[in-house]
Parts: C-alpha cells; structure tokens; sequence
C-alpha cells in the first residue's frame, strides 16, 4: 500500500520541485506528506480504533444488560456485585496481591540491581544473563513448574523443609499460604524486570556525584539517599506504575496456581471476569467485574503520562 | 602509587586507605553471595523443570529425593515430541507468532516513521493514544472481545471463535502499541539532517524510510520483533478464552488443558512439554540478550 502511493506521488513531487518556489507548490507539497502520512499511521488507528477503543466502550455497554443480554437493567450488575461478599473480597485480594506484590518487587530489584552494579562489568553480563531468566520464561510454563513445587503430596517444596523438621505445608490449600504462593510466584517473575530497569539506570548516574557525596564524608545509606535515589525517581515511578497495572490486571499465574480457590480466596478482577464471564457465560456481569479494573489503570496511566512527558521536557 | 600517597600523606593516611579498600573487598564479597542466593531463587524452578523432565513417572510416584534423579530417561522427551498433538499445538504456536511479528512490523513501522518525522494533524496525540493502549491489559478487554467475534460470527457466518487464526487478530493489540513506541524513540534519536540530506537528494519518504530509517534503527526494530515475539509466544488468556478445540490450542494453553487430565498429573510429561514450550525464547534470550534488554529498558527511557 505504502508503495503504491509513493509511485503514485512521484510525477507530483517532481512537479513540485520545478515551481518550488511559488507558494501553491509548497502548500500542496505539505498536504501531499500529511495525506501520506496518516495512510501511514491508517493501519494503527484502525487496529487500536476496532479492537481496543470500541471493545473497551462496547464492555460499558454490556455491562449495562442482563445476563441473556435482551434487557437493559442500567446499574443492576453492579448492584448486584456490592451484595455480594464474594465480590468484596475479590476487591481486597486484588489490592492486596497488587501491592504487595509491587513492592517487593521493587524493593528486591533495587537490592539485587545494587548488587550486580557493585561487582566489575565485565561479569555482570553473566549474573545478569542468569538473574533475567525468570522473566523470559512464559509465566504459563512457569507457574506449571512452581505448581508442581507446590504440589499437595510431592511438593520439592516440603521435602526440603521436612529435613528442617518443618511442615508439611499446604501451599495452595489453606487461605493464607495460597494467597502467600501466588504473591511469591509474582514476585519472581516480576523483580528481574525491576531489577533490570534499576540496573540501566544506576549506570547513568554519574560517578562524580559518588565523589563528590564521599568527600563531602557521605555515608553508604546517605549516598543511595542523596544521590541514586532522587537521580532514579522517574525510573522508579514509572517501573512502579506500570507495574502495578501489569500487576493488578494479572491472570496467568492466580489461573494456573489456585484457580481462584481455595474457595474464591485467591481470585483476582481478572481470573473472577474469566469464571464469570466465560466459564458461566453470564457475559454482562463478567464485564462489570472487569471493569472494576479500568478505574486504578487510569489512574496509574494519569501519572505515568505525566512522568514521562516530564522526561521529555528535561532532555 | 600507594606508596608515592604514603610518603606525601603519613601513616594516618595509609590507615585510612586500607580501611577503604578493606571494605570495597568485603563489599563485593557480600556482593557475590547475594547475587548468588537469588540466582539460585531466580534458576529453581526453570532447574527444576528439567529434573523433573528426566524422571519417569514410576520414580516420580515413589517420592525420592525430588532434587536428584536416579535413572535418567528421555522417554518424556520421545513421548512428546512423537505425539501429534503437542506438535500441533507447537506448529500453531510458531504459526501465530511468526505472522504476528510480521503483522507488527508492518503495521508499526510506517506509523512509528510518520509519526516521528511527518507532523500533521493530531500526531502527538496519537502517539500519546498508541502509549495509553500499551497500557490497556489483556484481562479488561477479552469479554467485549468475545462478544464482539461471536456476535460478528452470527452476522457474517465467518466463524472466529475457536480458530486459531482468531489469535492473528487479538495478538496485534498487545504487540503493535509498544513495538510502534519503541520506533518512535528510535526513529526520533536519528539526526534530523540525516533525512533532510536524502530528502534533498530526491529521496522519497518511502526510500527515505528503507535506506536510512530502518538500517540506522535496525537495533530498535530488532527488539521490537523479539518483544512481538515473546509476548505472542507466551500469551495465555487468549487463546484460553477464544480457542477450546484440541486442534486449535497453541502451546501455553494446550499444556494446561490437554496434559491435565482431570486429577491424573502427569508431571514428567507436563514439564518436558512446559520446558519445550519455554525454549524458544530462552535461545532467543540466550542469543540476543543486548537487544532483549534493549527493548526491556526501552519503554522507559526512549520516551
């Protein structure tokens, strides 16, 4: 498409070339590259415009209808999801397994990124090849392996503990230790991203401000929070925010791990849309949960687009 | 040169030094023992994977030391890579990524260009949309999605649902918006004076974008095509929601469906299957990892 309307421009931008300097030429020479380059960008917006944008207000309006989908019954799902404790304890399991699990995530890419940027570069490809790999791997394929360490009777898990004389546990059986699991299994697949982005961006302070803070006789707690942490506070923001949309809109591993259970203890917006919406096909009520979602997103999309433009206006 | 500070300085001095460098030593000692603690967290379950993979289900079901395996075997290996149906689910894997990537790149690029170079009416805010929908998950989207193609099914007859070519459509929307933001930053980073300098030699944009854009950006649009990849390889809730037929599964969720029966785990195929399944981009990783990371990091620091 995109050649066929250069050859197609060719004879003009000839033409325009030979009256350049007569104004008309200009102005349609300027029209022809706006013209181009929204046939450019056609694709794009078509793409973002019918599957993203329409399905995202498409969601509204069928949260809007009763479950054989011939009624409209206005705020009836979402009255019907507040009677319901399910639905409220949905809501603290997601905050609480975003949250949670973002900080740590955080916290521990900050501390393994210190670390690896302490030891001389030229082995830090290697530590950092191997402490990625959790984040390359499909978090599918991942979670299968981590159930299969969680497992109720050969869990790798137990028997190690059990030479400690501890356990067994029941990991994804009881309450606290499946909502404890699917909070750790996120933390090992989210913390290398942490600790990656920590890493780029510890290499970009300047040493000079290390020297400069250790003459000054600045300690070791004083220069991370003098130096790399006001230096790393848009990286940190950012990595935080869109991590905590990742986070909170997470579905492979609470599917995979608990599916929810034991007893709808572990279910997340996401993997409750999904036995909702699809496995009980009630499609309007499923879409009301998700988007309970979209509120927290925007929100944490607001701050991101302000970090970032941020960005722009300091380079 | 130690020694030259010594004679200037005194003994105070020298004290201090070696205090210094007393504690970058032991800095770095504590250093390496961290990294390896949490290496060692980070390879588990990945290492695990493949012990596992190694064992048959006799040794699996006599509950030895699940860290060791005592009569190695590649029967799980051979089991699976003749059965049909996990190549199938492979070959549709494969499938769908590698023309998604295509699709990406094909869509992407173009608008990345435009939108770098060519101002015109509502540029900015596109790019700033093309950010928000990156932003926009998997998980708020597939109910509409679903409604939308069964009801488009209803009205057209070209059945969507259960297809695998479905996944040729939905995958785009994850892939396209950030692989077109990471051009944008790429693309922007090239000098100005580069373009203008083949515009003048009569270049048209459309060569102007093949000879100079994308060999110069070549780094960018080879991160770009890893992340479309990855992201197509590894996506789960899709194909969950969209595929059922045991024909039309690709591997994440075949894995899950198939290899489960009912309350009968079978572990050592499970893992092989989950092992096999993550090698793909494991090589890529192991292979491309500056350009990996690239586009890892790019999201944010490109802006």
């Amino acid at each position: 498409m995109i050649t066929m309307v250069d050859v197609a421009l060719q004879p003009t931008r000839v033409a325009a070339s030979r009256s350049a300097r007569k104004t008309s030429g200009l102005k349609s020479a300027l029209q022809r590259k706006s013209t181009t380059a929204f046939l450019m960008t056609l694709p794009l917006i078509l793409l973002i415009g019918i599957l993203v944008v329409y399905p995202a207000f498409y969601a509204l309006h069928l949260a809007t209808l009763n479950k054989a989908m011939t009624k409209f019954v206005g705020f009836g799902n979402f009255q019907f999801l507040f009677k319901r404790d399910t639905f409220w304890m949905v809501v603290e399991q997601s905050c609480l397994f975003a949250i949670t699990a973002v900080i740590f995530k955080a916290l521990i890419g900050f501390i393994v990124a210190h670390f690896a940027h302490n030891i001389p570069s030229k082995k830090q490809r290697k530590w950092r090849g191997m402490l990625l790999v959790p984040w390359v791997i499909p978090p599918a394929m991942s979670t299968l392996a981590w159930l299969w360490l969680f497992d109720p009777s050969y869990s790798a898990f137990n028997y190690t503990l059990s030479a400690f004389g501890i356990g067994p546990i029941s990991w994804l059986g009881e309450v606290g230790w499946a909502r404890f699991s699917v909070i750790l299994v996120n933390v090992w697949y989210g913390a290398p991203f942490f600790m990656i982005m920590y890493l780029a961006s510890l290499k970009s302070v300047p040493d000079q401000l290390y020297e400069a803070a250790a003459i000054d006789g600045a300690n070791w707690w004083q220069r991370i929070w003098y130096v790399t942490l006001p230096m790393m506070r848009n990286i940190i923001a950012i990595t935080t925010l869109f991590s905590l949309i990742v986070t909170f809109a997470n579905f492979d591993i609470t599917r995979i791990l608990t599916a929810g259970g034991p007893l709808d203890h572990t279910h997340l917006f996401a993997t409750w849309a999904f036995k909702i919406g699809i496995e009980s096909s009630d499609i309007p009520l499923g879409a009301s949960v998700s988007l309970f979602m979209a509120p927290i997103l925007a929100i944490a999309a607001v701050f991101i687009l302000r970090d970032i433009s941020k960005r722009g206006n300091e380079a | 040169m130690s020694a030259l500070t010594i004679d200037k300085s005194g003994p105070t001095r020298k004290v201090k030094y070696g205090s210094m460098s007393r504690d970058r030593t032991w800095a770095l000692r504590w250093s390496y023992f961290f990294l390896t603690l949490f290496a060692i967290v980070a390879l588990v379950p990945p290492i695990y994977m493949l012990i596992t993979s190694l064992k048959s289900s006799a040794e699996i079901s006599a509950a030895t030391n699940p860290w060791w395996v005592y009569h190695p075997t590649l029967s799980n290996y051979k089991e699976l890579l003749t059965s049909n149906q996990y190549l199938r689910f492979f070959w549709n894997s494969a499938m769908v990524s590698v023309i998604v990537v295509a699709v990406t790149m094909l869509i992407s690029v173009p608008a990345a260009f435009a939108l770098s170079r060519m101002r015109f009416w509502g540029s900015a805010t596109l790019a700033t949309g093309v950010f928000l929908t990156y932003l926009i998950p998997d998980s708020l989207l597939f109910i509409p999605l679903f409604k939308m193609f069964a009801l488009f099914g209803d009205y057209t007859g070209i059945q969507l649902i259960n297809r695998w070519y479905v996944l040729l459509l939905l995958y785009p929307t994850l892939t396209v918006p950030f692989a077109t933001w990471i051009m944008i930053g790429y693309f922007a980073s090239i000098p100005k004076e580069l373009d203008e300098a083949a515009i003048i030699d009569g270049a048209s944009w459309f060569q102007t974008l093949t000879r100079i854009f994308i060999p110069v950006a070549l780094p960018g649009l080879i991160a770009a095509t890893i992340f479309a990849f990855t992201v197509s390889w590894a996506q789960f809730l899709y194909p969950l929601v969209f595929t059922t037929s045991t024909d039309q599964l690709v591997l994440p969720v075949g894995i899950t469906t198939t290899l489960i029966k009912g309350d009968v785990f079978n572990w050592g195929q499970i893992m092989t299957g989950a092992l096999l399944g993550a090698a793909p981009p494991l090589l890529i990783y192991a292979f491309l990892m500056d350009y990996y990371i690239a586009g890892l990091t790019a999201g944010a620091t490109k802006g």
